[in-house]
Parts: C-alpha cells; sequence; structure tokens
C-alpha cells in the first residue's frame, strides 16, 4: 500500500495542521479559534461590510490561503480542473445553512475539535448534532440522493475564485478600503503574511490529503474507513496535548471562549452542517480546498457561506457567547431561521433522491 | 464488461456506485470511468479495503478503474 494512503501517515498530517492552527493561535489569532474557516468566512464579509457586527470584521488572510494553497498544489501536481453544473443554486443554499447552523453553535467541524481538544464540553454537545446531521445525510446518500454531474468548463472559471482572493488579500494588505475590527476577536490576528503562509501549507496539505471533517464520519457509516479519521484524530491529540500543557484545558460548560451553553441549539447548529455538509459532499474547508483545485460549484457554496454569514449578523440569527451577564445562545429568530433550515435541508435531500443507476449498460 | 461512469460525480457517489457494482454483479469485469484525482485515490482505497486487485489506466484528463468480480 502506497505509504501516503497509510492510516499512519494521515495521522501525522493531522498532527502537522494541528501545529499549524496552534501556531496561528500563538502569532495572534483568537485562541480556541485559531483557524475557524465559518468564522473567519464570517469575519471576512464583515471586513467586506456585507454585515457591519463591529467585533467580527477582518479580511482572514486563512481563507484566501486555504484557495490559494489547494490552487497553486492542484496546479503544480495537474490535478486542477475546471469544472461546473452540479446544483450551482441548491449548492449555494447549502453552503447558505451551514453558515446559519455554524453561527449558532459558534464554530466550523474544524473549530468544534478544536473546542473539544481545550475541554469545552459544548462542543461534545455539538459533536453529537454534528455526527446525526451526517447519519440523515448519509441515510439519503444510500437511497441515491444525487447533485448531479460537474462538467468541465474553461479553466478561467477555475481561476476566478482564486483571483479574488488575491483581490481581497491586495485590498487589505495596501488599502483602507475594507473593515477592520478594533475590539472583539475580529481585532485578534496573526500578522498577515504569516497566516497567509500557514494557511497555503494548511490548504496545500488539506488538497492531497483530502482533508474534510464531514467525510470523516461519513466515510466510516457509509464504508467503514477510517482513512479520513485518522487526520482528525491526529489533529485533536496535538491540539489536546498542547492544551493540557500549557494549562488550556478547563473541562466544563462554562466560562468557555466564545461558546454558549443552550445544548439544544448547539446540537440542532451542527446537526445542520452535519447534514448540509454531506449533502454538498464536504465540510467548509473542503468546499474552499474544493473551490481552489477548480470546482465552481465549491465556489458557489463558498459563496452561500458568506452571504450566510452576512445575514446571520444582518438580521441577528447568530449566536451571542455567554458572558458574566448573559446566558448567550441564539436569538428567536436565529432558532425560527435553523429550524427552517432543516426543514429545507430534507425538501433538497428528499426531492434530490432518485434510484443510482449504474452508469451503463451491461 | 460493465462500464460505470462516475465523472463529475461529488464524494462519496463514485464510491457508493463502485461498490454497488461489487454488489449487483457476478463474474463481471467492471470499468469505472471517473475525472478526479481524489475519485481514483478514493477508489482506489475502497477496493484495497475489500481485498480486489485492479489496473489503473490514465486517460487524457480521465482514468480507468478495471476489475473483476
Amino acid at each position: 500500500m502506497n505509504i501516503f494512503n497509510s492510516k499512519l501517515f494521515l495521522a501525522l498530517s493531522g498532527v502537522i495542521v494541528g501545529l499549524l492552527a496552534i501556531s496561528l493561535a500563538l502569532f495572534g489569532n483568537p485562541a480556541n479559534m485559531a483557524i475557524c474557516v465559518a468564522c473567519f468566512i464570517r469575519d471576512t464579509a464583515g471586513a467586506l461590510k456585507l454585515h457591519s457586527a463591529e467585533t467580527v470584521q477582518y479580511a482572514r488572510p486563512e481563507i484566501m490561503g486555504f484557495v490559494l494553497g489547494s490552487f497553486i498544489i492542484s496546479l503544480l501536481t495537474k490535478e486542477f480542473k475546471a469544472t461546473a453544473g452540479s446544483s450551482p443554486l441548491v449548492r449555494f443554499v447549502l453552503g447558505f445553512i451551514i453558515m446559519i447552523g455554524a453561527l449558532i453553535f459558534l464554530g466550523c467541524p474544524l473549530r468544534l475539535i478544536i473546542r473539544m481538544s481545550s475541554g469545552d464540553l459544548n462542543a461534545y454537545v455539538g459533536l453529537v448534532g454534528f455526527v446525526l446531521g451526517i447519519f440523515t445525510g448519509s441515510f439519503f446518500l444510500k437511497k441515491g440522493f444525487s447533485l448531479g454531474r460537474a462538467y468541465e468548463v474553461n479553466s478561467s472559471n477555475g481561476y476566478i475564485l482564486p483571483a479574488i482572493m488575491v483581490i481581497i488579500l491586495i485590498l487589505s494588505l495596501f488599502t483602507s478600503l475594507l473593515a477592520v475590527s478594533q475590539k472583539g476577536p475580529g481585532s485578534a490576528h496573526a500578522p498577515i503574511l504569516v497566516s497567509l503562509l500557514v494557511a497555503i501549507i494548511f490548504g496545500a496539505i488539506a488538497q492531497k490529503n483530502r482533508i474534510c471533517f464531514a467525510g470523516s464520519f461519513r466515510d466510516i457509516i457509509l464504508i467503514k474507513n477510517f482513512n479520513l479519521i485518522s487526520i482528525i484524530g491526529g489533529l485533536f491529540v496535538t491540539l489536546l496535548v498542547y492544551n493540557l500543557a500549557t494549562s488550556n484545558f478547563n473541562l466544563s460548560f462554562s466560562n468557555q471562549p466564545i461558546a454558549h451553553a443552550q445544548h439544544l441549539w448547539n446540537f440542532l447548529g451542527l446537526y445542520a452542517v452535519g447534514f448540509a455538509a454531506v449533502l454538498a459532499g464536504g465540510c467548509p474547508l473542503r468546499q474552499l480546498i474544493l473551490a481552489g483545485q477548480g470546482s465552481t460549484d465549491s465556489a458557489i457554496t463558498f459563496l452561500g457561506m458568506l452571504i450566510g454569514a452576512a445575514f446571520a449578523h444582518n438580521f441577528g440569527l447568530a449566536s451571542s457567547a455567554a458572558s458574566a451577564d448573559s446566558l448567550g445562545g441564539p436569538s428567536l429568530n436565529g432558532k425560527i431561521t435553523l429550524v427552517l433550515s432543516i426543514l429545507i435541508l430534507f425538501v433538497i435531500a428528499i426531492v434530490n433522491c432518485k434510484k443510482r443507476k449504474l452508469g451503463g449498460a451491461k | 464488461m460493465v462500464k460505470i461512469d462516475v465523472r463529475g460525480l461529488s464524494c462519496p457517489e463514485p464510491v457508493l456506485l463502485t461498490l454497488d457494482a461489487l454488489d449487483d454483479y457476478n463474474n463481471e469485469e467492471i470499468v469505472v470511468l471517473g475525472d478526479e484525482a481524489h475519485t481514483r485515490k478514493n477508489i482506489e482505497v475502497t477496493l484495497n479495503q475489500y481485498n480486489i486487485k485492479y489496473t489503473v489506466t490514465n486517460l487524457e484528463k480521465e482514468f480507468e478503474i478495471k476489475f473483476n468480480v
């Protein structure tokens, strides 16, 4: 067996990815967030003034780096291929819902692992929801769910998102056009070039090893394959060891940074993320990586996440973190939106099911 | 020979179609036609898991994985 496919190698890549996340936190990213994909898309939406929540506005170079890392390595390895046409608008909606769910839980699946490793018990509640969401999505996959084929298109289609990322980077480096938080999580960040470089390496590793948080659990459920989960295992153990060694481990529901203890909503938030991510063929990180290697359908999913983040803050759907004077958690509007989102996921799953036919005749 | 076209399908549909072929056919040569590198890797890993011998042919921008069930 190819060494690059061995579980040990994959687990080691998880360790490296964990060390990269730790390095970003040390360089100034919010601890316990480090490299959260949903949070950073939300911050980027804020920087682009798609929402005006003052504490979460910053064009995160990590988002650009993930896309560019995948773009560069896929060009080098000739895996880059511009594709389009697999139910783009459905994917937009899935991206939107992924973001609503993530901002109600307060984190994407990557931050879920980061929060779990620091002892945040709310994350374990979220994990149960996430896995059940993946079970639900996998159930429909078994029933024949498909968003249809993507087809190869002119390469220039695949260059658009990486180009947009470069433009945002340039605007962020050389102009004051973009909003930047003066306080709150958006104001905590590593130096731009450090974030960018680390994220490019992270993106390249994620592209090579197909890192996917939803896929990890889905592969276990559907095909009893433990390859992808080995990466997550390596990442979790690395972060756990780091948190224990530096006394950052706090096993509790309360006093967790940027989190709330509304169990039902932590559960349902990540249930929606897991369900939608399986239907979309990958978690938020994976969508960025696929977009970098040319999938414009995944680029549309990213746009859905970006706009979802804007809606979440413009309409007060995102949860607030627990603090000394508030329990935190989602608003009534956030709760209603999440429940409706989950219903929409069932509709999408049901209407896109048909008996799977093997592609050719005998 | 049975040809399975998994081009352009999202994960994990190519693998599920390959597994369907393992269930549905006997004494057949199966040819899976795909186009994404990660799809090829996923199918290879799955066939290895089932100890099925296969050959991979790289075509221009596409690939074929052949195996017998």
